[in-house]
């Protein structure tokens, strides 16, 4: 009974607030919102907001972030497993790149900002043997007004997310009997990649690489630690005013969350149109048939450029902890004069409550998204009906910028007279959880031999036996997974905690995010390691357990 | 596992669309193995799935399936008591030699404990309760499916080619087990295959589809 309202309820959880917020953010945007006196429609919001000084700047910027680190993210992972030929530096680089899935992208922007930054490890190492640097330049590398560092700090966060996404596809495809196809006539193997995998593999990931699109395009937390600032990008710039003290900013901010959505939806209108354009040109390319032009540059860069990037992710995360630990570091020095747990023993006793809270969050918003994932997929399963083609309307609060419309939810919060409570968060944070536990878990699900149940039903087993005693069990380790994969999205989340918990609750993220403006390196170390360790304790259960259950079950050990 | 059952299937047509795929009349006493003999895509793994009460919603089925005179073709597979022997012997890797053969038995079962070890003295695996059955050979795989199957207590089995992954030397062994106990219990049976031998070995009627 309860089963069969689980899709539904899925549907309703993950629309119902999208448009409500969007909603209640639209009617804001002119000028309709009597609490704040709005009584009468205008548009006066809009053209205080166009009379912001440097807002065209924003908006380009924030359009142009998102389709470039789209779009690089996109052709390294492609030009890798192009290359990739399952030698054992592939599996080598497969195994650095997957725990970077894993770090939040604020830890991960921190550790970029670390290294690149005119004091950061990088100018260090060169200096002064090749720059001739004595003192750290005045430069602006990080925060740049192009927001280079911004689409950097994306590229080496996506590459993890479409590589991962790619390979699940790709096990549909059976990639190795194409490319043999293609060798066989005359093609190198890397060409032969291209021409005859990658236009089978781009459309099953189309969908994640538009959640890329709309992800990057918005971002907030990234571009807060990266971003320009004068002026900042256009998701910064709103929730700039929307945290203003003067309450009258709050029309400008909801027109600014609905300028957002449009400059999303330009992004992957753009995107799409980009689509059209390498379709036809690799159509040309492939129907040339050439055979070894390109050969040797497409598979350098391939191993090179996704080797760069998480290299660069790993070292970022070494610089973090180096920082955490420093005493006095002059500035050529790569290394520290002295190490010191002050700042951790500093740090410690205002950790507990974040952690306490993070932890809270995470674990009750994972636990409910498993929970209808499971039920949605155990109701799929027992009437045997197709995946519904409501699937991607899971995709909705990935590709729906959060700033727009969860503006418009605290606004109907606000309207219900509601505090913030954990509560309140668990559900935000629920929205962006149950869509990745889902994918995560229906892979596992639907791949499930059907037999398992059958055998367990014809011995007598009634279907909530089977599902407790045999598919249960048995799905164990990806279950472990998708629940890693949940705690790591909610230990993620920044904007969802800062908005509906109103700055009064606090997680490991937001207080990292925070400590951005103040720029106490060492402080800033402690905080964004701790943020970027607590994902992986989920990661380790969901390898480990397992392991030490089924110690004694050889069949179960190499199970998906 | 005593009580003598019947198992009648009356004027029984599966059809996908417009196209019938099997049309059956048949009726297998106590202890009896009739055996359905075809190609590959006659329908007989179609058949074996609409007795067991796993039928695809696409497929449409006419007829009556009668065991000890109940139409069960309305009852969910659970309740049919239709035992069902695959090609594999998919012995549960999440427990152990004794968990999968206590999944089988009924929870009226007491001297549970008791059964299973007289099972497995009975299949010659004496002392294997603890064992994990990935650790098993494939002729003891086979057996501990076939005591689990029997230990459930079914009032008829349906057996879909449970022999063709089994080593040629091993086949024949394990046929005369399986058929020996089949019709000790009395357990009016339905074999599934495409091996000339398994029919001729199994004893009884042959029926063969060919689409």
């Amino acid at each position: 009974m309860l089963l069969r309202l689980a899709p539904a309820l899925i549907v309703i959880l993950l629309v119902a607030p999208i448009l409500a917020g969007l909603a209640m953010a639209l009617m804001p945007a002119f000028g309709y919102l009597p609490v704040l006196g709005g009584e009468s429609l205008s548009l006066d919001p809009w053209r205080a907001l166009f009379a912001e000084p440097g807002i065209w700047r924003s908006t380009l910027i924030s359009l142009a972030s998102g389709l470039i680190a789209t779009a690089v993210s996109l052709a390294v992972v492609f030009l890798y497993l192009a290359a990739a030929s399952g030698k054992r530096f592939d599996r080598w680089v497969r195994r650095l790149v997957s725990p970077l899935l894993s770090i939040p992208h604020a830890a991960a922007a921190f550790g970029l900002a670390f290294l690149i930054a005119p004091s950061g490890l990088i100018a260090r190492l060169t200096s002064p043997g090749l720059t001739g640097w004595e003192r750290p330049p005045d430069l602006l590398i990080v925060q740049d007004p192009w927001g280079l560092s911004l689409i950097a700090g994306l590229v080496i966060k996506e590459i993890p997310f479409l590589l991962l996404m790619s390979l699940a596809a790709l096990s549909q495809l059976d990639p190795e009997r194409r490319v043999a196809m293609a060798r066989s006539l005359g093609y190198r193997p890397t060409l032969a990649w291209w021409k005859v995998v990658a236009p089978s593999l781009y459309p099953l990931i189309r969908l994640p690489v538009f959640a890329v699109v709309a992800f990057a395009s918005s971002v907030v937390d990234v571009a807060m630690i990266l971003g320009p600032t004068l002026p900042p990008t256009l998701a910064v710039s709103i929730l700039t005013w929307f945290s203003d003290p003067d309450l009258d900013k709050r029309f400008m901010a909801s027109a600014g969350g609905i300028l957002q959505l449009g400059v999303t939806a330009t992004a992957l209108a753009i995107w799409w149109g980009l689509e059209r354009l390498v379709a036809r040109l690799m159509g040309c390319w492939i129907e040339r048939g050439g055979r070894t032009r390109g050969e040797n540059g497409l598979r350098l860069a391939g191993k090179g450029l996704i080797l760069l990037a998480s290299v660069t992710a790993f070292i970022g995360i070494a610089g973090l902890t180096i920082n955490s630990v420093a005493g006095f570091w002059r500035f050529p020095d790569a290394l520290p004069e002295s190490f010191t747990g002050a700042h951790w023993v500093q740090a410690l006793p205002s950790l507990a409550g974040p952690i306490g809270s993070t932890a809270l969050i995470a674990l009750v918003a994972t636990l409910l998204a498993v929970t209808l994932a499971l039920g949605a997929l155990e109701n799929e399963q027992r009437t045997e009906r197709h995946p519904s083609r409501a699937l991607w309307l899971l995709y909705l609060p990935l590709i729906v910028p959060q700033i727009a419309f969860l503006f418009g939810l605290v606004v109907l919060v606000e309207q219900f007279g509601t505090r913030p409570t954990h509560a309140l968060v668990i559900f935000g944070h629920l929205l962006f959880v149950l869509p990745y536990v889902f994918l995560s878990l229906s892979e596992a699900y639907r791949r499930f031999d059907p037999r398992w149940s059958r055998l367990a039903l014809t011995l007598g087993a009634s279907r909530n036996r089977a599902f407790w005693r045999v598919r249960l069990p048995m799905l164990l380790a990806p279950m472990l997974t998708a629940l890693a994969v949940g705690l790591a999205v909610s230990i993620g989340q920044y904007l969802p905690t800062q908005l509906l918990g109103a700055g009064r609750i606090t997680t490991v993220t937001t207080e990292a995010v925070s400590l951005a403006a103040g720029g106490n390196r060492r402080i800033i170390g402690v905080w964004a390691l701790v943020q970027a360790c607590l994902p992986l304790v989920g990661f380790i259960v969901a390898i480990g357990l397992p392991r030490l259950l089924w110690s004694n079950r050889r069949a179960m050990q190499g199970a998906p | 596992m005593t009580a003598p059952h019947r198992l009648e299937l009356r004027d029984i047509c599966i059809s996908l669309g417009s196209q019938v795929l099997l049309e059956l009349d048949a009726e297998i006493g106590p202890g009896e193995v009739l055996t359905v003999m075809g190609p590959s895509g006659s329908g007989k793994s179609t058949l074996l799935a609409y007795l067991a009460g796993f039928l695809a919603p696409d497929f449409q089925a006419r007829g009556q399936v009668l065991l000890d005179g109940q139409d069960i073709s309305p009852l969910p597979a659970e309740k049919r008591g239709m035992g069902l022997l695959f090609q594999d012997p998919l012995l549960f890797p999440h427990l152990s030699v004794a968990g999968n053969l206590r999944f089988g038995l009924p929870r009226s079962v007491a001297d549970k404990a008791q059964r299973v070890e007289g099972a497995l003295a009975q299949i010659g695996l004496a002392g294997f309760a603890d064992r994990d059955p990935a650790t098993l050979s494939g002729g003891q795989k086979a057996r501990v499916a076939l005591m689990r199957l029997l230990l459930s207590a079914p009032c008829a089995v349906l057996l879909d080619e449970p022999f063709s992954k089994l080593d040629t030397n091993l086949r024949h062994e394990m046929r005369q087990l399986v058929f020996d106990l089949l019709r000790e219990a009395g357990l009016p049976s339905l074999l599934v295959t495409h091996d000339r031998e398994d029919a001729e070995d199994a004893g009884g009627r042959m029926i063969e589809l060919n689409h």
